[in-house]
Formats: structure tokens, sequence, C-alpha cells
């Protein structure tokens, strides 16, 4: 099937919201390209479970392709429609699995050597939407926080040295109260401005107390979560013919009810499921799942703060312990963690740089209970040393 | 900028860390008579392949800032080595199809999941049929258990026959522990994108039994060794220097797999896989330096299969996949060492991988008819 076959009723599995606005949108819809429009049902069908930021740019994504003139709209996707695709593709229920055809795509963009192609045309649309539909900055600067190091006693090795190029790096922080600080700061931020999913604090571990304003997901309250999908997988990998990719498509369809999450916000249970089921290493590792969870949270919510801390995932076996009895209990890793997390806390960095408003954003992170800390913000020089006593109220109020 | 602007500066900044950090020369500048170089070689020539993989970026590696990751084959390797800083992988980024078209030296296509064998004809087979060698001069060591297929293609010139033996530690450990009671089916999970898959085996591998008649091994040996062992690859370097001593092949392929552990999104595992990975490399140029049948006529080529993406592509989570396709995934390196190779020098011309297999064709004299790559003159 082809975008300008589209009907109306095929969309009646969709959820409610998502279904009014593809059918409200048809007309466009059935110009776009087959290599271009199933991404964007992919986004839309999740529609009534997406953050506010996620909405509003769907929505005006959605209006900028029915405002370009037909001439317009051929110009901007001129890179996919040279992409062909096969009649494989084509038979795909691409409508009511947008995210599998995105997914068999893109291994026929490697196998048929279109992939350069599509990055290209990829690119240049989305330079093309930024220009005219440019992204909404937040009304306060954005603030990341990372605290990394849960656990560790002691390091002896360069720490932030991704970081530390791009701000500055205090070694005589007191440590006392340093996370209460953050927490606190998180939650005078959450009060000054209320827009839902705008302030986040995401833990490896178990979280501690902290302001119900804020959106909070945790790694060990993900634990019968994470033990269903374990069980799943285990189960699903018993099928006869079942590979990696069919369980990857499997477990895309597994919903918050499929693994007993049930909250009062089905927004976030999904967001989280997702997590579990889309994210690599996320179900086993926690400090995987704590930079993904970030990388996520910014993607898609746009917070203006996000307060992530990081604890100590569970250590790999080696294979000789692997083929040898006992010791059932996963230890932990602390110091593997700790350089996990050392990373993650550049990734996120990396990630919120990404978001508008860079240019005024601040980033802090933390070796928690020590002394080292690294500051990035509009007003602090690059590339700096203080070796000068301070605090965790101190280094923010350089930055807020 | 575009993936070739960016392939060469990826390729300067490998070049220029090299020449600071083990004062080599350039290729360029440094020529020497190709008689002189022809006139060294050795008659009973061989070839060690070893991928370093799977997936190892730059930075990680030879960057100014991955120099930590790599000391043994930096202070042992780099020195005696010539190095080629950009070679570049234009196929599909999974970590078997990748693998099969460096064996074949065309681009494959087939399913990276799938066991399913390459359609071009492998290096092990051009080596066979030309040179009318037995199955027991070529071997494949993978600890990846998808790989079991790589030894042979479908080619219908070639294929069955012609093949290599190909040898799956992990799988014969497995199958040598679960002898007893216990289950062991974990060891032989090695797909770190879905931790949970075990591939199904098809094809050619070496059966247990074959420890005691091939490479002189008990079972039992076999096993203490392996409890002495913390991962695949150190598996699979104990049974590559086990088939040199007992079986000497000429042409001998180890893929490495541990690296790949990325795919969990632990940094910390990433890199102490690569650096196992630099220190096995080291021990298996020892290993051929003291092996009577090595010592002296053998090449050896690392390379990695690829990279892995960029923490600068929005498209990808840095170091943790290679999905997008970008120059830094795309881009990785070469080292080439052995009898007639220039000792000490970078070359930072673009190579393709598919030239693998020409160039190894050059070095054991026969004809990659069906490969699209050209042998690298430089260490021929």
């Amino acid at each position: 099937m082809q975008p300008g076959d589209l009907k109306p009723e095929q969309f009646n599995a969709y959820p409610p919201q998502a279904k009014g606005l593809v059918t409200a949108n048809l007309a466009v819809f059935r110009e776009l390209p087959l290599s271009f429009l199933p991404g964007v049902l992919r986004e839309a069908i999740d529609y009534d479970y997406k953050f506010p930021a996620e909405r509003r740019a769907l929505e005006q994504e959605i209006a900028n392709l029915a405002k370009l003139s037909p001439s317009e709209r051929s110009q901007w996707l001129q890179g996919f429609a040279k992409i062909s695709t096969s009649s494989k593709l084509e038979h795909l229920d691409w409508v009511n699995s947008p995210a599998q055809f995105v997914e068999q795509l893109s291994a026929h963009l490697w196998t048929t050597h279109q992939l350069d192609a599509f990055r290209i045309a990829a690119t240049d649309y989305a330079d093309r939407l930024h220009a005219a539909v440019p992204p909404q900055v937040p009304k306060v600067p954005r603030l990341g926080i990372a605290v990394i190091g849960q656990g560790v006693d002691s390091y002896d090795k360069p720490l932030f040295r991704k970081l530390r190029p791009h701000g500055a790096y205090f070694s005589r922080v007191t440590p006392e109260n340093g996370l209460r600080a953050l927490l606190d700061a998180t939650a005078a931020r959450a009060k000054e401005t209320t827009t839902q999913y705008s302030h986040w604090y995401i833990d490896g571990g178990n979280p501690i107390e902290h302001d119900a304003a804020i959106t909070s997901i945790a790694y060990g309250s993900l634990e019968p979560a994470r033990t269903a999908i374990l069980r799943n997988m285990h189960s699903e990998i018993e099928r006869p013919g079942m590979g990696p990719e069919m369980l990857r498509t499997l477990m895309a369809g597994w919903r918050p009810e499929d693994l007993g999450v049930k909250s009062t916000d089905p927004v976030l249970d999904r967001f989280q499921v997702r997590l579990l089921t889309e994210g690599s290493g996320t179900q086993i590792f926690s400090t995987s799942f704590t930079q993904w969870a970030a990388r996520e949270a910014l993607r898609r919510a746009e917070p203006a703060t996000l307060l992530v801390r990081f604890a100590p995932r569970q250590r790999l076996k080696p294979m000789n312990e692997l083929i040898s009895p006992g010791g059932e209990r996963p230890e932990l890793d602390p110091f593997g963690s700790l350089v996990d997390a050392d990373m993650g806390a550049y990734y996120n960095w990396l990630n919120q740089q990404r978001l508008p408003g860079a240019d005024k954003s601040a980033f802090l992170a933390w070796f928690e209970g020590h002394n080292a800390a690294v500051v990035i913000g509009p007003s602090v020089p690059r590339g700096t040393e203080s070796n000068a006593p301070t605090d965790m109220k101190q280094l923010l109020s350089w930055v807020l | 900028m575009t993936f070739f602007d960016q392939a060469c500066r990826i390729a300067r900044t490998r070049r220029e860390f090299l020449q600071d950090a083990a004062s080599i020369a350039i290729g360029a500048t440094a020529a020497r008579s190709p008689f002189a170089r022809a006139a060294a070689l050795p008659k009973n020539r061989k070839v060690v392949v070893i991928t370093f993989g799977g997936g190892a970026r730059d930075q990680e590696t030879f960057a100014p800032e991955g120099q930590e990751n790599v000391p043994n084959m930096l202070r042992d390797l780099i020195p005696r080595a010539t190095f080629f800083t950009q070679v570049v992988n234009r196929g599909i980024l999974g970590h078997y199809v990748a693998t099969a078209s460096l064996a074949t030296g065309a681009y494959e296509t087939i399913n990276n999941f799938a066991s399913l064998p390459p359609e071009n004809p492998t290096v092990f087979e051009y080596y066979r049929k030309d040179r009318k060698r037995p199955s027991s001069d070529t071997w494949v060591v993978a600890p990846s258990n998808g790989f079991n297929r790589i030894g042979e293609s479908s080619h219908k010139s070639y294929g069955p026959g012609f093949g290599a033996r190909v040898i799956l530690p992990k799988h014969l450990l497995s199958a040598a522990m679960s002898s007893g009671h216990a289950d062991y089916e974990h060891l032989l999970r090695d797909n770190y994108e879905s931790p949970y898959f075990t591939p199904d085996l098809a094809g050619n591998e070496f059966e247990l039994q074959q420890l005691e008649s091939l490479l002189k091994l008990s079972v039992d040996d076999f096993k203490t060794n392996a409890r002495t062992l913390s991962s695949p690859d150190e598996l699979s370097v104990y049974i590559a220097r086990r088939l040199m001593k007992q079986v000497a092949p000429s042409l001998l392929w180890i893929t490495m797999h541990d690296i790949d552990i990325a795919h969990a999104g632990t940094y910390s595992l990433y890199v102490e896989g690569i650096r196992r990975t630099d220190r096995l490399c080291s021990e298996i140029w020892k290993a051929i330096e003291n092996e009577p049948e090595y010592a002296g006529n053998t090449t050896i080529l690392i390379l990695p299969d690829f990279g892995r993406d960029a923490d600068t592509d929005p498209g990808g989570n840095g170091f943790q996949h290679h999905r997008t396709g970008d120059a830094l995934s795309r881009t990785t390196w070469l080292i080439a060492m052995g009898p007639g190779i220039r000792e000490g020098v970078v070359h930072d011309r673009a190579v393709d991988s598919l030239d693998l297999v020409p160039t190894i064709g050059s070095m054991l004299g026969f004809s990659a008819s069906h490969s699209p790559g050209k042998p690298i003159t430089e260490i021929l």
C-alpha cells in the first residue's frame, strides 16, 4: 500500500487522540513518500501517551507539512522520494505497525546501500523544519545535574575528563548535605515553573525523599517490571524461530499492564516501560538504565531541570565464575559503575546541549560524598580549575 | 563536513598520535625497494587475521585519549608494523555480516542475525581451491556462536568442500561442561543487543571429540584451563594457540567479540574489553614468534570489523551501538606486521575493508576473483 491509498477507517485501532490527529491531516499524509510517512505515524500513534513537548513538536511538524504548497513539499521531501523501497515493505501493515516498518526500512537501507542518502534527506528535512518552526526555548534556563560514584570510598583516577574543558572543576567541595541541596534546588525550580514534566529526578537505585512536584523514576522501583520483562524474554526465546529482531519487535509491543506497571500517570507508565523494552542493557544494568532514562527524558520531555543520580550496577560475572558453582546473588561493581556514570554524565550534558536554549543552559556534575565537581554554564570560564573551598549551594548559585 | 572530510580528520588524529607516541615514519616519505622486500619473503608463508571486535572506536584505541587502553599494541606491535590509519567499511555494520564481508572481500548483504553462509567466496575457499590445500590448512576461531557459517560460502563455484574449519570455543566449553548435570546455555549468549538470545548452530563446526584427536587436549584439561580464563576471547586465544601448535594452519582467522558488551551500555565493560583484546593481540604475536612453524614466516593483520557511533551524533547513543553509519562507525585502522612488511610506518591513504582478501591473496598466491577490493601494495 502507498500513502495515496490511505483511508480514515484504517486508523480505527489508533488511540482516540492519535486517531483524531491523523484523520484530520489525512490529505497531507497521502502526499508524503513511503520512506517518510511511517516515521511520522510512529510518533502519531503514541500521541495519547506523549509528553507535552513531544505533542507540541508533532503538531507543529504536521501543521507545517500541511502549510507547504505541493511544490514546496516536493522540494522538502525530494531526498526521501528518491529512496527506493521494496514490495515487501509496501505490503507491511505500516499504518498499524509503523515502528516495525521503520525498523525494517532501516535494514532495507543498509542492505541496499541507501543509508547515507537517507541520512542526507533526514538532515536536510530537519534543518528546514528547524528554520520554519523554531524550537521553543524553555521559560527558565535548563539545569542538568549528574551525581555519580555512589558507594565508592576513594578513587585516585581523574574524573570528569570530558566535561572539564567545557566548564570549571572544583576540587574542594564540601560534600555534607550536597545531595539534599541539589534536590532542594530542583524542588524550588519545580515550584517556580509548574509545567507538567518539566522537572525530573532519576535515580539508579531507590529514590530518596523528594518534593511531589518533581517527576521521578527509579531503577529500584521498577524491579517487578524488570523481573517480568526478563521472564517474558526467557519464555519468548524458547519459541521456535524466535530471533533478536522478532524479539525486539515483540518487546516493543509490551504495554504497562503486561508488566504490572500501573500508577495514576499513564504517560509516565508508558515512558518507563519503553525504557525497559527498547533500551539495550536497561533491564540488567542500573547505570545503563539511568543514562538511557536521562537521554530519553531530555529528548522527549525537554525538561527544564534534570537531576540524575547514578547508583552501583551489578557486576558482570567473568566466564570462569559462570562455569563454577556458587555465588548466585549478583554483587555490585561500584568502581565500574563510577566509570560508566562518568561517561553517562558527559552524555547527559551532550544531550542537554542538543535542546533549545543550550547557550543559556547550566550543568553540574558531582562525585557523591566527595570533593570533586564540575560546573558548566554561560558565565563559568571554560577549562578552569579551583581549589578554593566551596559547597553545593555556592556552586548552584553561580549557574542559577 | 562530508563523510570523507570526517574520515580524513579521524585518520590525521591517529597519525599524529602514533608519530608522537612511537616515533614512527610516514609511509609516503620512506620507500624501500620492492625487490629487496621480495627477496626477503619466506616460501612457507602463513597469515593470521585478527578482527579486533566487535566494534571499537578511534577515541578508545589510537586517538590520544585512547592510548591508555592499547598499551600492548602500542609498545609491542606498532613499532614493528605498518599502520593504516583509515580503513573504511562501506557495508552493513552488523558484526556477522561485516566480518563475513571482510572474509569475502565483498560487501555481503545477508541477514546479520540468521545462520546463513556468505554469498561470495571466502578467503579460505579461494586459498584452498587455487592452492589445492587441505581443509586442515585454514581455520576460523570465533567466540561468537553466530559466526559458525563464516568459513564457507554458498557460492556455486566454491562452497561445500572448499571452506575453512570453524571452531567455536565457547560452544565447545558449553558442550564439555554440560556433560554433567548443569545447564550451561548461558555461556552461549553472546548477542549483546539481545542478551538472552542464543543462535542455533548449523554448519561445519568443530565437534567436542576432535579436541582430543586434533588438538591433543582432553575434555578435562580443556575444562580445567577454561576455569582460569575470564572471557570468551581468552578462551578463543587459548584454542587458537593450541591450533597453532598442533595443526599449524597456513591461514588462521580469529574473531574477537568481547568488546561488543558495549551494547549493554556499560562504558567500563566496553573499555575493559578493549584492554583485554589489546593484551590478547600482543599474546598472539608472541605466540607466533615462539612457534617454530610460524616464527619468521607469518604475517599478522589486525583490524576492527568497524567502529561505533560518535558521541556527537544525535541519532545514536555514543559508544553503545553502531547504528548511525556515521564516519566514526565506518572508519577504523589496520596493523600489518611480519616478514617483508616495513616497520614503524604509517599510511593515511584510505583503504577499503574489502582490500583485505585480495591482499592476503597476493601474500598466499591466490586470486580473489570475485572481490572488488584491491591489494594493499604497501604491505606486499
